[in-house]
């Protein structure tokens, strides 16, 4: 069935923007005890007590990014058992879980829902190894599922950088303090059993995930790398183009009149959006602007403008930097926030809904700005929304800052290969050969155009400009399997995601 | 911006400078000046340059490569030619050429000249060198080539070219040219270099070389007007046109009298305004 954007999908389509209709969530699970005896010592003995069964749905959070140890260790032992057709429910994953690429083939794995997936396990399943359909969700429809009980987790596996005997939780505390554990508080709250997995037991007297949610803690000797913790695309960018679209979105922002005392701000950890960062914090100390929050993944220049004053607090869902983790543990102006809290759809007063402004990413955005941020334009999983598509919607201005060109390829293109974000909620496109506005801003078009000398054009201009430079791509047609879906914040479904041609 | 860098040439021109000077000399080994005049001359034939002047350094006269630099680059119409160590001599043997290319490939528009002057000969035979082109429409002062002629050391407060820069600026003006001053080496040092900036324009340089795009806004910043520039500049030509409706031909404002060059001034920062994008 064609979904509102066009794109032929099973399930619930897209039905483009709708009015939210507030849904209850079930009661969580009952509270578990206060008790000391939940501590067990060595893994694989705790798994085999564990009642496993073929269908079952294990579920784990990825704050520990690619520096994750968790994941591998408890499917090594889940495999031991010989359950089969397991869903894995991950916020992400990444390169270093390329070990669960054997339990995909042996079919220990046979379904995956996650945020964002790079790596070996990205190319499995964009290779057709995967027996069932992968759900790549947003951030936020990843709680809200969750919550509804739409993906039942029987076990949580929580991968915990310090964690009490009770089963009391913190990711600000261990030798592999990550911070927040923002992705992993719907599943503690709502997953029939929860299993802290720490190599840090010690009394935590602030705890993000409390006891009553836990049923066992297990010690390891390592949880996970903080040096892997860190995502590797936290530097400022130092590339002139980068840093001339970044002064151009400052511009940009700084006309639409929203730049003001008390704007809120979101950026990601991209060279360029950390460079959008760095001119808003120099224009905002300069004319004495001060904003109410930033949110969102938090990067140690976040940290530095809340230092510095530019914002009053930060939301943090998660830290990208160990300023961010060290951050959290000492400025009381510094907030951990859940998932739901962050970006649930059900929650009017989430975060992303109070932004003022996004600065996102794009890997291709077509000509009725629709992005995608999923696969590469051969059609090949390599990411995925995360919070891309939550925060698009909810804030009052999604940019979109990128290359017109980079290595040769356009970004903007005249579909997108998937739909992560739907083109109705993304606002603006700065490239280095000039800005797009979605033309339903209409006013606002003409008002930059008479008040300032920015290089407004039409996303069609742009396109023309990249294709000057380029030449005319060949499309490449998937006609595979559909191997994942796109699903948007609502739970309906925005695009599929076909079985790539390996053969050369 | 070294001419064998494709990635660069791509990028020349929305990195938000008036001019793009590609490099067929010294920043590109002797292996790869072939492919540098290549590259060069298909992307001058390919992008769009929009408002950005575009010269093309060749390599110098005592060297082998520059009548071919000036075969390939020539046709495809550059704004300039950029001559470096720059000489009378020099320039009226490239300009010879250059015009026997013209005559041969019937072009319809004569290349323009930029020279860098870096050489002690070079300073002080400038009124030669600026009077023997009518060609010539920009001097740049090359000072690391000065200070190794002169076989001292260049700093950073640059005390050491005050002479050449001085007498560059001088003489561009007597013959109408721009006067480019030399770049500023410490791409770091932004400070250091709105400094440099700053003294080359209150020698009489419109115009500052940089050899990292980073440095190019610092620059701007420098010689574009500021906003009471502009707005002192509309008030003085609103005021003149008022005048000349009511045929007075002279005007004062705020009690002093406004006379031929101070309006010409205010048509200049006007203009520049315009063209900097601070006055629509």
């Amino acid at each position: 069935m064609k979904n509102a954007l066009g794109r032929d999908v099973p399930g619930h389509p897209y039905l483009g923007l709708q009015p939210i209709e507030r849904i209850e969530y079930k009661q969580i699970k009952s509270l578990k005890e206060d008790r000391k005896d939940k501590v067990h010592y060595d893994l694989e003995s705790f798994i085999k007590t564990l009642p496993l069964e073929d269908k079952m749905t294990l579920s784990f959070h990825h704050h520990l990014r690619n520096g994750d140890f968790v994941m591998n260790q408890v499917m090594a032992e889940v495999a031991k058992s010989g359950v089969k057709n397991l869903t894995i429910c991950a916020s992400s994953i990444f390169p270093t879980h390329a070990p669960l690429v054997s339990l995909i083939e042996q079919k220990t794995i046979t379904k995956i829902i996650a945020s964002y997936i790079s790596g070996p396990v990205a190319d499995a399943i964009s290779e057709g190894k995967l027996e069932d359909v992968c759900l790549l969700q947003t951030h936020g429809y990843r709680a809200t599922s969750i919550m509804s009980d739409e993906t039942s987790i029987d076990i949580a596996f929580i991968a915990a950088p310090a964690c009490s005997p009770e089963g009391n939780i913190t990711g600000s505390m261990g030798p592999s303090g990550c911070g927040v554990l923002g992705y992993a508080i719907a599943d503690a709250w709502y997953a029939k059993r929860v299993v802290a997995v720490t190599d840090f037991l010690v009394d935590v007297l602030v705890p993000e995930i409390p006891a009553c949610c836990v049923d066992d803690v297990v010690k390891v000797d390592r949880i996970g790398d903080p040096d892997g913790i860190v995502s590797g695309t936290t530097k400022i960018t130092r590339d002139p183009v980068g840093l001339r679209i970044a002064k151009s979105t400052a511009e940009l922002m700084k006309a639409t009149g929203l730049l003001k005392n008390g704007f809120t701000f979101q950026t990601g950890a991209g060279g360029i959006s950390l460079a959008v960062a760095k001119e808003i914090h120099a224009l905002c100390l300069n004319e004495n602007i001060k904003g109410k929050f930033a949110s969102g993944g938090i990067t140690s220049y976040l940290v530095k403008m809340l230092e510095d004053g530019v914002f009053e607090e930060l939301y943090d869902v998660q830290c990208f930097e160990l300023d961010a983790v060290e951050s959290i543990k000492r400025n009381p102006n510094h907030h951990k926030m859940s998932a739901a809290k962050y970006a649930d759809i059900h929650d009017p007063d989430n975060i992303v809904n109070q932004l003022d402004f996004v600065i996102l990413g794009a890997t291709e955005i077509d000509l009725d700005f629709n992005v995608n941020v999923t696969t590469g334009s051969d059609g090949r999983i390599m990411g995925g929304s995360g919070g891309h598509a939550d925060t698009a919607y909810g804030a009052k201005f999604a940019i979109i800052v990128s290359k017109l060109v980079s290595s040769r390829i356009s970004v903007v293109v005249d579909q997108v290969t998937t739909i992560t974000t739907p083109g109705g909620t993304v606002d603006v496109l700065v490239t280095d050969r000039g800005i797009a506005i979605h033309p339903r801003h209409q006013a606002l078009i003409d008002h930059l155009k008479a008040t300032t000398n920015l290089p407004i054009v039409e996303i069609q201009t742009l396109y023309q400009r990249a294709l000057a430079l380029t030449g005319i791509p060949e499309k490449t047609q998937n006609l595979g399997r559909i191997v994942a879906l796109s699903q948007y914040r609502d739970g309906t479904i925005l695009d599929v995601i076909r079985q790539i041609d390996t053969a050369e | 911006m070294p001419g064998n860098n494709p990635a660069m040439l791509l990028s020349a021109p929305i990195l938000g400078s008036d001019c793009i000077i590609f490099d067929l000399e010294d920043s590109v080994s002797l292996n790869q000046k072939d492919s540098a005049r290549l590259l060069v001359k298909h992307a001058i034939e390919t992008l769009d340059f929009g408002s950005v002047e575009v010269v093309v350094r060749i390599n110098p006269v005592s060297s082998q490569g520059w009548k071919q630099d000036l075969r390939e680059i020539v046709p495809v119409y550059p704004d300039a030619i950029m001559i470096p160590k720059a000489c009378k001599e020099d320039v009226e043997e490239i300009e010879r050429f250059i015009l026997e290319i013209e005559e041969e490939k019937q072009l319809t528009k004569k290349v323009k000249l930029m020279i860098i002057v870096e050489t002690a000969y070079g300073i002080e035979t400038i009124v030669e060198t600026l009077r023997c082109s009518r060609r010539i429409e920009c001097v740049l002062l090359g000072a690391e080539d000065l200070t190794t002629d002169l076989g001292i050391k260049r700093t950073k407060e640059g005390y050491e070219i005050d002479y050449a820069r001085a007498k560059v600026a001088m003489a561009a003006r007597a013959f109408s040219v721009q006067a480019m001053d030399t770049p500023f080496t410490d791409v770091e040092d932004t400070e250091g270099l709105v400094k440099d900036t700053l003294h080359a324009k209150s020698l009489g340089f419109s115009a500052k070389a940089c050899i990292h795009p980073n440095q190019i806004d610092a620059i701007h910043a420098v010689f574009d007007p500021t906003q009471s520039e502009i707005d002192s500049a509309i008030e003085i030509l609103e005021e003149r046109d008022r005048a000349l409706s009511s045929g007075l031909g002279v005007f004062s404002i705020h009690g002093k009298m406004i006379d031929l060059p101070v309006i010409q001034r205010a048509q200049n920062i006007v203009d520049l305004a315009r063209k900097t994008g601070k006055l629509k």
